[in-house]
Order: C-alpha cells, then sequence, then structure tokens
C-alpha cells in the first residue's frame, strides 16, 4: 500500500509559497532574451520553469499501466514518443518508465491520480517537478544548434513533433522533446546543470547572432 | 601577353582560369609581397610572380620548388603567421590567397606557437542516407544519381568548387565544357533540400559502421566572412552508405637530382595552367610513363610554352597521343628516361638515356635545355579512406597502382580515379551506377541516369612505371640523389641502407628511412618507396611488397578542431545548488566534488582557511553552523519488495525499520568491499528515500539497477532519481534546536518529541513543506532540513534569519571533514579506497549476521578475517602541531630503513582540531585495534613523525552532544 506523503502533496505550491520559488535559470532570463534572434536562421531560447512532472514507472503492457492510461487520459507512449500534448503529455524514457509533464501547479492531482490507478498493483509515481527545469528552444536554426551538441539524427525525417529522447547535449543528459516543426524543442535538464547547458547553448547560438 | 607583376599569369583570352581577375589581393612570403587573384593559391600566386623555389630542405639544405598543386606537397611548406595563432606546416599548395595572409617559408619543419589558439572551433553530428567524397566527375554523378532518388546525400570535397580534376582539364561533356555540366550540377544539389554540399571540407577518416570525420574550413579564404564565429568545424557524420570518389594522385619518378626546382609533377603544370591561367615555366621537358603527360605537353604548347621533347619510358606510346603532339610541335623521345637535371636554383636542363626493357639504360642520350621538368610517375588511386574502414587493397598491373580488392560489397562504391579508371565516361558511368545503387540500398529505391557523351579524354593505354632510374655511373646503394621522399630528404640510397641492416618489411623499412611520416604521409612517396624494394627484393610486382598502413587523419588538422568547444569552462560540466550564488555572495572559496561546486570555506575578512575553519567548527560545536548539502544522492525505492531490497543491498538490515524513521546504512561490492554510504528514511510501508555520497549518487543507482534488472527481476522494486528533487541544508550545534524551531514553528522540536534518527513533514515559515530529520554528521544535536529544489534560496535564506541572532555560521565541506573526523565517522572514498571491509572500519555494528546481503559471503573468506587486516584507528602526532599529510606512510620506529621497508598502514585524513586544540587523524594501520597506545613512526620530509595509535572517536566518545543541552 502506498501512503501519499505530505511532503510530496505539496510540492505543488500552496499559494502561500509560490513567492518562494526560483527557477534554476530566473537570473538569466534578461541573457537569454538579449541573445535570442529572429528572422531566417533566428533562433530562441528560454526558460519554461516550474513544470510539473511526475516520473512514472510501470509494468509494460500490464493491467497497471492500462489503469494508468485511463486515468490520465492519454495512451502511455509507443518507444521515444510522446503522448498528448504540451500542456499534458506523457514522454516515454524507457521500457517501463515514462514522464508525465503538466503545467506548474498539477504535480500533486497528477500523483494522486497515478497512485490511486496503480494501487494494489506494481509500479511507482515520484514527483520530480523540481528535478528538472525546462529549456525551450525554437525557431529556424534551433535544429542547427543542437546539431552542435547532440548526436542523435534530428533530420524531420528521423526526428519530429512528438518524439523525444533521453541523450545527451554536449556531457549533459537531457530530455529533448520536439515540440512543432518550426522546430521547437523543450530541453529538460537537471537544475543543477542547467547554468552550464545555458552556457552550452548560447555558445553553439552565438552563430547565428549576425545573422 | 604576361602582365609585369604576374610575369607568369597566361591572359584571359589564352586561359581565363577559375580566378577574379577583376580583384587583386595580396599575401606576404617571407616579408615579400605576393600579389594574385581571388582563386589563387599561396603557390599558383607565387608561382605567377615567378617564385618557383621555396625553402631548402630539411636534412641536406638542398634547394627545391613547389612541386605539386595538390594535398601531396613534400616541400612547398610554410608556416601561417597572420592567424589567432601561428600554425605549422601547411602547404602553399592547399592555402587559398587572400589579403593579409602571411607566411614564411619552412625548411621541412614548423614550430609551435605558445600563444593561445583563440579562433573557434566546433563539432557538428548529421546523419545522411548517402555521403560522397570528392566531387570530381564520378563524385558529382553519385551525388545527382542519389539525390534524384530521394536520399538524403552529402557531398563533400576538399576544394573551393565542384569539378575535381575537370577543372584542370579541357575536357566536354554533352557537347559543352566540363564547367556548364559541372555548375548545372551544382545549381541541382543546391536546389535540393535533402542534398547538403560541403566545399572546403576534407574527409579525414572513414570508420566502423559508415562513421566519417570531415573538417570544414569556414575561414582563411576569400568568400569567409570578416570574422568567423568558428574557423574550422570537424562534422560527425554517421552514413547509411558511403560513395568514395577521392581521385588519385600523381607519382614523382626516382632519378638522379629529381628534386631540383623547375621538376614539377605534369599534373600540377596543368592544374596551374587550366585552373589558375599560371604557366609555370616557359620551355618544359616532359618526362612520362603514361598517356596523362600528354595533356600537360598539349596545354602547354596551346599556351606558347615550348616543349623541347617528351620523354616517354614506353617503347610504344600510342601514335594517336604522337602524332597530335608533334601536330603541335613536340617531338616524343620513346623508351627513354630522364638521367640527370642541370641548374642551381632552378633545372636548367636533363640528359636523357634510353632505358631497355629490363630497365636498364642504353648508350643513347641527348640533352635538352629547360626551365621546367614536368613528371608522371604514374597514379595511385586515392584509397586512404577506403583502406581505413577495413577495405583491402591489391596492385593492378593494368593501372599500375594499388586498387580497392574485391567486386562486391564496400569495394563497389569506390568510383572513378580512387579504382582506377581514368577515362571520363567511365568515372561518370560508375558514379551514376554506385550512387543509384547506395541510394537503393538506404531505402531510396532508383535506377542510374543515362550517361552523357564525353570527349576530350580517352581510356589510358597501360602506362609503364619505372621504380628506379638507374644512375649513369652508380650503383643503386649510392643513389643518394635519386629522392623518394622529398620532405624527409630520403633516397634510394637509404632504402637500399635499410635493407642492408636486413629489413624487408616495408613497415620496417618506412620507419628506419621516414619515407613517408612527413606532412604527405604517402600520398606522394608511399608507392615508390614500395617499387623501389620490390625491385631491390627482386619481388614480382609491388604487390609483393604491399603497403603500409593507412591511418586517420587523411590530411593534417589542428588538434584545437578534435577539442571543438570542450575547452576553458564549457570543458566539463559545473553543477551548481540552488543556493549557489549565495554561497558566492558570502564569499565561499569552492571546492570541486566530482562536477559539483561545493562551498570548501567561508573565509571572514582577511582569514586564511585554517583560520575560517577552525572558526567553523567552533560555531557547529558551541553555536550554530550549517552547511548546504544538497549535493548528496537521492533515491526513491518503491514496490512491495523495496524492504527486501535494501536488505540485500545495505549490510545492515531495513526491513524492520519503522515507518518515519532514518538509518545510517553501509553498502558493499559482491567482494565485501565498502562502496558508499548514508542514511535511508522509510517514508512509508513500501516507500523508502536513500541518500548516498555527492560522488556516489549515480554509481549507487547503477549498482541498484543492475541488481534489479539482471540478477532480480522477479522484485517488485522501481528506483527513481530524485537528487535534484530536494535541497537540504544541515543546521549543526547546540542552538540549532533554537533555529529548526524558528524555521518550523509547527514542529514541536524538543528531544522527547523529535528524536535522533526520526523525520517529519512540516511546512516552514513562508509556506514551505519541507521534511526534517534528525541526522548528524558531527555528533552534534543536528536537523536536515529538505525542500524542493526551487525553494534552496528561501530556505537557505530563511535558515540564515532565524539564526542570526546566534551567529549562525555557514560552514564548508572541510570543516564539515574535521567534525567528522573527531567522531571517527569514515568518508568513504577518503578512510576507504575499495580495500576496506565494514569490519577493517570497525563497523561490524552495521554488519547483520542475521540476513544476507550482498558482499556478506565474501566477509568470511580467510583473507577478510585475518587479524593483521588494515584497521581504522586514530593517529596524534605527540607533537600537538604537527599536522601529517594525507597519505603518508606510518612505519615501526625501529624498522631499518632499507629498502623494502615494510609499512604498517598509511594516514587517510589529518586535520587540525578546534576541539582538541590539537592535530589529528585517521589512518588504516596493520592489526591496528590491538594496537591502541603504540607508537608508530611517520617519515616526512626528511625526519619522523611520532605517533601514538587511538582510538578513531576523539570527541564526545559517550555520545553525550547527539540530543543536545538540556531544555530548561
Amino acid at each position: 500500500m502506498t501512503v501519499l506523503n505530505k511532503v510530496e502533496s505539496e510540492t505543488a505550491a500552496p499559494e502561500t509559497a509560490t513567492a518562494a520559488r526560483h527557477s534554476p535559470l530566473e537570473h538569466r532570463a534578461a541573457e537569454l532574451e538579449r541573445r535570442s534572434t529572429s528572422g531566417a536562421r533566428g533562433v530562441r531560447l528560454h526558460e519554461e520553469p516550474f513544470l510539473s512532472q511526475i516520473n512514472l514507472r510501470t509494468p509494460p503492457g500490464g493491467v497497471e499501466s492500462s489503469a494508468v492510461s485511463d486515468s490520465l487520459g492519454l495512451p502511455l507512449p509507443t518507444v521515444n514518443r510522446v503522448s498528448g500534448d504540451e500542456h499534458h503529455a506523457v514522454l516515454w524514457l524507457g521500457p517501463d518508465e515514462s514522464l508525465i509533464v503538466a503545467p506548474d501547479g498539477r504535480a500533486e492531482h497528477l500523483l494522486r491520480t497515478v497512485r490511486d490507478a496503480q494501487r494494489g498493483g506494481s509500479g511507482s509515481a515520484v514527483d520530480v517537478s523540481a528535478n528538472r527545469t525546462t529549456l525551450r528552444l525554437s525557431g529556424p536554426a534551433a535544429r542547427e544548434v543542437l546539431e552542435k551538441l547532440c548526436s542523435l539524427d534530428l533530420h524531420p525525417r528521423s526526428f519530429g513533433p512528438g518524439d523525444c529522447a533521453q541523450t545527451l547535449l554536449g556531457r549533459v543528459i537531457v530530455v529533448l522533446w520536439q515540440l512543432d516543426r518550426e522546430p521547437g524543442y523543450r530541453i529538460m535538464v537537471r537544475c543543477s546543470f542547467a547554468d552550464y547547458l545555458v552556457d552550452l547553448l548560447l555558445d553553439a547560438m552565438a552563430e547565428f547572432l549576425d545573422g | 601577353m604576361m602582365s609585369s607583376s604576374n610575369p607568369n599569369r597566361l591572359n584571359a583570352s589564352v586561359r581565363p582560369g577559375r580566378i577574379d581577375r577583376t580583384r587583386t589581393i595580396h599575401a606576404t612570403v617571407d616579408g615579400r609581397a605576393v600579389p594574385g587573384r581571388p582563386g589563387d593559391t599561396l603557390a599558383s600566386a607565387m608561382l605567377a610572380g615567378g617564385d618557383i623555389e621555396v625553402g631548402p630542405s630539411i636534412q641536406r639544405g638542398r634547394p627545391r620548388g613547389v612541386f605539386s598543386a595538390d594535398c601531396t606537397e613534400p616541400n612547398a611548406l610554410v608556416q601561417r603567421l597572420d592567424g589567432d595563432c601561428p600554425e605549422p606546416m601547411l602547404p602553399a599548395t592547399e592555402i587559398e590567397l587572400q589579403d593579409g595572409l602571411r607566411v614564411e617559408t619552412l625548411s621541412g619543419v614548423g614550430w609551435l606557437s605558445e600563444q593561445r589558439d583563440t579562433a573557434g572551433y566546433d563539432k557538428k553530428f548529421v546523419h545522411s542516407d548517402v555521403v560522397v567524397v570528392g566531387a570530381g566527375p564520378a563524385g558529382i554523378a553519385a551525388s545527382l544519381a542519389a539525390a534524384r532518388g530521394g536520399a538524403r546525400v552529402m557531398l563533400v570535397d576538399q576544394h573551393r568548387e565542384l569539378g575535381g580534376m575537370l577543372l584542370d582539364g579541357q575536357a566536354h561533356i554533352a557537347g559543352h565544357p566540363a564547367t556548364e555540366w559541372i555548375g548545372r550540377a551544382a545549381r541541382e544539389l543546391a536546389e535540393n533540400e535533402q542534398v547538403r554540399v560541403l566545399t572546403r571540407a576534407t574527409a579525414l577518416g572513414c570508420y566502423d559502421h559508415n562513421y566519417l570525420l570531415i573538417a570544414e574550413r569556414r575561414a582563411d579564404h576569400p568568400d569567409a566572412p570578416p570574422s568567423p564565429t568558428i574557423r574550422q568545424r570537424l562534422w560527425h557524420v554517421r552514413a547509411k552508405q558511403v560513395v568514395l570518389a577521392t581521385g588519385a594522385h600523381e607519382r614523382p619518378l626516382v632519378f638522379a637530382d629529381n628534386d631540383r626546382p623547375g621538376v614539377m609533377l605534369a599534373s600540377a603544370v596543368r592544374s596551374y595552367l587550366n585552373r589558375h591561367a599560371v604557366l609555370p615555366g616557359r620551355e618544359a621537358v616532359v618526362f612520362t610513363t603514361s598517356d596523362s603527360a600528354y595533356s600537360t605537353a598539349l596545354d602547354l604548347l596551346g599556351t606558347g610554352a615550348r616543349v623541347p621533347a617528351i620523354v616517354d619510358t614506353r617503347p610504344e606510346p600510342p601514335t594517336r597521343l604522337v602524332e597530335q603532339v608533334r601536330a603541335a610541335g613536340a617531338h616524343v623521345v620513346t623508351s627513354a628516361a630522364v638521367v640527370a637535371t642541370g641548374g642551381e636554383h632552378r633545372v636548367s636542363g636533363v640528359r636523357v638515356r634510353g632505358i631497355d626493357g629490363n630497365g636498364s639504360l642504353t648508350e643513347w642520350s641527348a640533352e635538352f635545355p629547360c626551365d621546367l621538368l614536368a613528371v608522371c610517375g604514374g597514379w595511385n588511386p586515392a584509397v586512404q579512406l577506403f583502406a581505413q574502414s577495413g577495405g583491402a587493397v591489391r596492385w593492378d598491373p593494368v593501372v599500375a597502382g594499388f586498387v580497392p580488392s574485391g567486386a562486391g560489397g564496400r569495394s563497389a562504391r569506390v568510383v572513378g580515379a580512387a579504382r582506377g579508371t581514368y577515362d571520363l565516361a567511365g568515372c561518370l558511368a560508375q558514379g551514376f551506377a554506385s550512387g543509384a545503387e547506395a541510394a537503393t540500398l538506404s531505402g531510396f529505391r532508383t535506377a542510374p541516369p543515362p550517361v552523357p557523351q564525353v570527349d576530350g579524354d580517352r581510356q589510358a593505354s597501360r602506362p609503364r612505371p619505372v621504380w628506379l632510374v638507374p644512375d649513369e655511373s652508380r650503383s643503386p646503394e649510392e643513389c643518394t640523389e635519386h629522392f623518394v621522399d622529398q620532405q624527409r630528404d630520403a633516397t634510394v640510397a637509404d632504402i637500399h641502407h635499410a635493407l642492408g641492416t636486413g629489413m624487408r618489411s616495408v613497415q620496417h623499412v618506412k620507419r628506419y628511412t621516414t619515407i613517408s611520416t612527413g606532412l604527405e604521409q604517402g600520398k606522394s612517396s608511399g608507392v615508390n618507396a614500395v617499387g623501389v624494394l620490390a625491385d631491390a627484393l627482386s619481388a614480382g610486382s609491388p604487390g609483393e611488397v604491399g603497403t603500409t598502413t593507412f591511418r586517420p587523419p587523411y590530411t593534417p588538422v589542428p588538434l584545437a578542431l578534435f577539442a571543438g568547444r570542450t575547452t576553458g569552462r564549457l570543458y566539463d560540466p559545473v553543477r551548481t545548488t540552488p543556493m549557489h550564488r549565495q554561497h558566492v555572495e558570502a564569499g565561499a572559496v569552492f571546492e570541486d566534488v566530482g562536477q559539483w561546486k561545493r562551498p570548501r570555506y567561508y573565509p571572514r575578512g582577511n582569514e586564511d582557511m585554517h583560520a575560517a575553519v577552525l572558526r567553523e567548527c567552533s560555531a557547529a560545536r558551541t553555536g550554530v553552523a550549517v552547511q548546504d548539502v544538497s549535493t548528496l544522492g537521492r533515491i526513491e525505492i518503491v514496490g512491495s519488495d523495496a524492504p527486501e531490497f535494501l536488505d540485500r543491498i545495505y549490510t545492515n538490515g531495513f526491513a524492520k525499520l519503522a515507518v518515519g524513521k532514518a538509518r545510517y546504512g553501509m553498502m558493499c561490492g559482491a567482494d565485501g568491499m565498502v562502496l558508499d554510504d548514508g542514511v535511508s528514511m522509510r517514508l512509508a510501508e513500501d516507500r523508502y528515500l536513500m541518500s548516498t555520497t555527492t560522488g556516489g549518487a549515480a554509481k549507487v543507482l547503477d549498482w541498484l539497477e543492475e541488481w534489479l534488472q539482471t540478477e532480480w527481476p522477479e522484485l517488485d522494486v522501481y528506483c527513481t532519481s530524485v537528487t535534484e528533487q530536494w535541497a537540504a541544508v544541515a543546521v549543526v550545534g547546540p542552538d540549532s534546536r533554537t533555529v529548526v524551531g524558528r524555521l518550523a514553528p509547527d514542529l514541536d522540536v524538543s528531544a522527547e518529541s523529535f528524536g535522533f534518527m526520526r523525520f517529519h513533514e512540516t511546512v516552514l515559515v513562508g509556506g514551505i513543506p519541507a521534511r526534517i530529520s534528525r541526522v548528524s554528521f558531527s555528533g552534534e544535536l543536528a536537523f536536515e532540513v529538505n525542500v524542493a529544489r526551487w525553494y534552496g534560496q528561501a530556505l537557505w535564506e530563511a535558515t540564515m534569519t532565524a539564526g542570526s541572532d546566534l551567529d549562525i555560521t555557514p560552514y564548508g565541506t572541510e570543516a564539515m571533514h574535521v567534525l567528522r573526523a573527531e567522531k571517527g565517522f569514515v568518508i568513504v572514498g577518503q578512510d576507504t579506497d575499495g580495500t576496506v571491509t565494514p569490519v577493517d572500519l570497525g563497523m561490524d555494528w552495521a554488519v547483520s549476521k542475521h540476513k544476507d546481503f550482498i558482499g556478506k559471503r565474501s566477509l568470511s573468506r580467510p583473507d577478510l578475517v585475518r587479524q593483521d587486516r588494515v584497521q581504522l584507528v586514530g593517529l596524534l602526532p605527540t607533537d600537538t602541531t604537527t599536522l601529517l599529510p594525507e597519505g603518508a606512510h606510518l612505519v615501526e620506529p625501529d624498522v631499518s630503513r632499507r629498502p623494502p621497508v615494510p609499512m604498517a598502514g598509511h594516514v587517510t585524513s589529518s586535520y587540525h582540531s578546534a576541539a582538541l586544540e590539537r592535530t589529528f587523524a585517521l589512518g588504516l594501520i596493520s592489526g591496528g585495534r590491538q594496537r591502541i597506545g603504540e607508537v608508530l613512526c611517520a617519515p616526512v620530509g626528511g625526519r619522523d613523525v611520532e605517533v601514538e595509535i587511538t582510538s578513531p572517536v576523539f570527541y564526545d566518545p559517550e555520545g553525550a552532544r547527539r540530543d543536545g543541552p538540556e531544555q530548561g
């Protein structure tokens, strides 16, 4: 039996504490804005802080997975795919591992929903909302920037909207998720690496600053 | 017909060349201005100005001249001076002329600058269905065919424009000059968005599974932007299929004084004529073993140069060619060879002798004046990339070169001159066929396009290679002016010297003579050396001698290119906690712990580390101190079998741990050696939160997953890393209860309600949810406050505020080390080294006798129960101010110091203690626990330091401080 524990249930930030939160990259927001470019070879970078994230472990194909899927209203994703959209999604991380992503403040509800669905079966659901922050990289040159840091094939024939992967950008482990065709990506990174990853990305973007 | 500043430049009406005549640009060579046109190489500009001589040779100081027009250049090597950093050993034949280019000529060896290279280098990772290396006719054809099939195609060429050898010649395709066909193809490829054409890009290596490395030069040419962000880019390319259309390199000929300036490859002469509109000499003898040099002769004659003779080793060159050159005004000498050259700093004439079917000189002789000797010893298919990727080569006597061996598979995708096909129609046909096949094999079914009508090039007749033109008077052993490798000044005599020492293998001869070890890496000298060796060993063919090994890179590149962006601050990830900027503002001195930046100490005023650490330790023992412990690893372990799992992982029991309680746990490897330690809390019946050391977090998660996935898949357990879900501070010291009480107003922090090794969930001031535990790594009353990571900054601020009137003192890793050592608490990795068991550490209390766990069986092995194993003890230097170096060895006081000296053990941790008012240490000493009170010696810096063995617990051995002061 899983006992919902108090701290996890409240990481979804009760009203009073929201102002006390700081995202890992809030001190660089102006810099990211300044280093973003528009136009035919433009690329933009900004932080999407505080997304709700639940790490989900479910035995593949079992009764638990269909119960969880029903509770979320989304099918569990197939290999390296994302089920849902940027507002409510499940990302494939591994054969029995997924990441539920939703807007800020949804973690408590999601955690309860999933754990209810898992009750009596095997699996786990852990709030990891504060574990990673999210970078949004978009613009016509976004793929070119990623290609400097990531050895995956990101060509549209091979990686497109709704695809995700756990991979390396330079030496940083990230969850890479393509949102749209522009292309726009979400890069989910553990907070301690966020500053360094931004340094890497801005360095890779420098080429496009001069248009 | 020639301009004065460029006396050897041909008028546009004679040869337009691939240059921009509307602009003049200048380079500086050895301080002298060298004018030229965009499209020139440094070598072509020098030749246009009448300069053929370059730096003298490396060993013998012989005059040398521009010899080639490509990457095989042995002589015209320069040091570049104008870039971000002086760059050594660049062939002038490969440098594009541009304004401001400044070089000095070299004598075969450059110099490394101590200046930092500030230019930009980066990498790019792309994937492709078909990669075509080389944009000559075969490569262009392959790209067209593959692209028409819809495949993702990448075409790579080292030069600035597509065309390859077509740009050196006068061929026509489909009734038009070849350049028109190239232009149409270039447009077609550019318009196809699935095609990427990389020019000025050299495929350095071709590896397993069609992985290629390609170096692209984005700067250092007239078309580059003024200050490009990136000078060179290393492309990592994963291809489904690779087509190698790498062309061929012309071989020099080996005869006496073949290194004199003015001796030049026939193909290079033709390239300078047609590509750069430069006539390198006015009176040119052509010395050849095959057909291709006849085109050079015809081009020379067509631009007004005199050709006194075409010397052909073959008795019967094709009549068609002989008549063509005769009609143009030159005559052919057959069965002949150049045996000597005259002149000092430039060739002034040649002596020619007849050469019979056995390669011996005949009596016939003649002499011809000349200022240029164009030589063609045949062609070497550029099989480097093919061979690097595992392809075998064989000697083909018909084309007289090493060609890819075998008919199918990988070899089928080597096309054109790279497989010994030298006629244009053949190159196009092979290119189209292989491109279509490569596309089809990568999933884009397509047929090869029809081959257009071509002229200006015919299938070559059989060459007659001559590896060594005999000297007129000396034996081969004495041929000290017959150069095989001009850059290394290595000759036929050197090869015979190697043979004289008993060497037979081409690999040995290469290393002994240094032939092929220079910049050209055998592209020019390699096969000639094999040929000379084959003759000397009376081998049937060069194929019996074989080649040396082809290794990447294809041409040299700066090491900075391989480093890319991973230098300086981008070298390795820097991990920081949410409180990092607060530590910076507090003046913390940081320590690298793995990739983490952790505060080591927080100096106040002019404090050094020693003073700061004493102060921080005092605060923890007498007041209140706070440390950021957000770097500790955390793993949430969930599932109905989680209790059983932890029982197996830890040496001590966790299944019976009550919900709401925490326990210190130790884990061992299967060998019984300490792996990691930390405190785990039981959050629920089926849910634990494990903590690990900062450095061990990733390793421990891997360890848990390995056991779950490979050994115990039946267990219902899931592990999730939550290291960065949490931020945490340790609040330590007698006043910590007051501080935590203020931080968590809803929580009863009294000793009665909040016992040691318990945890509670609560809401802090400001509404921050928290989990607070009572754990201590110092022996003092202490609390660990955990909040969601994004509250880390707020937590630190609130803690400092709550303790401001108590002089709450932030402390770093150094004070933490001292505090725990005073209590004899070990740090895994500092007091252990992978050969230490929990029992060695005196931690039998953490090793269960009642259950099985990883490492249990090992702990009863005879070697692990020896009485003389090293054991953790305390060490007190007799002199209370002497600080033992960590790692110092300890010996018996009376032992002889003649090596080998038996060691009693070593120091693992050593500090100054504020609480003890003296220095102290921990160490691992053989049988140490039985030796408490004895004295050992630490030989340090030439003197002996006396050390007493003690218990490892120096401070508060009865544990009276753990619950803090009595509350009044």
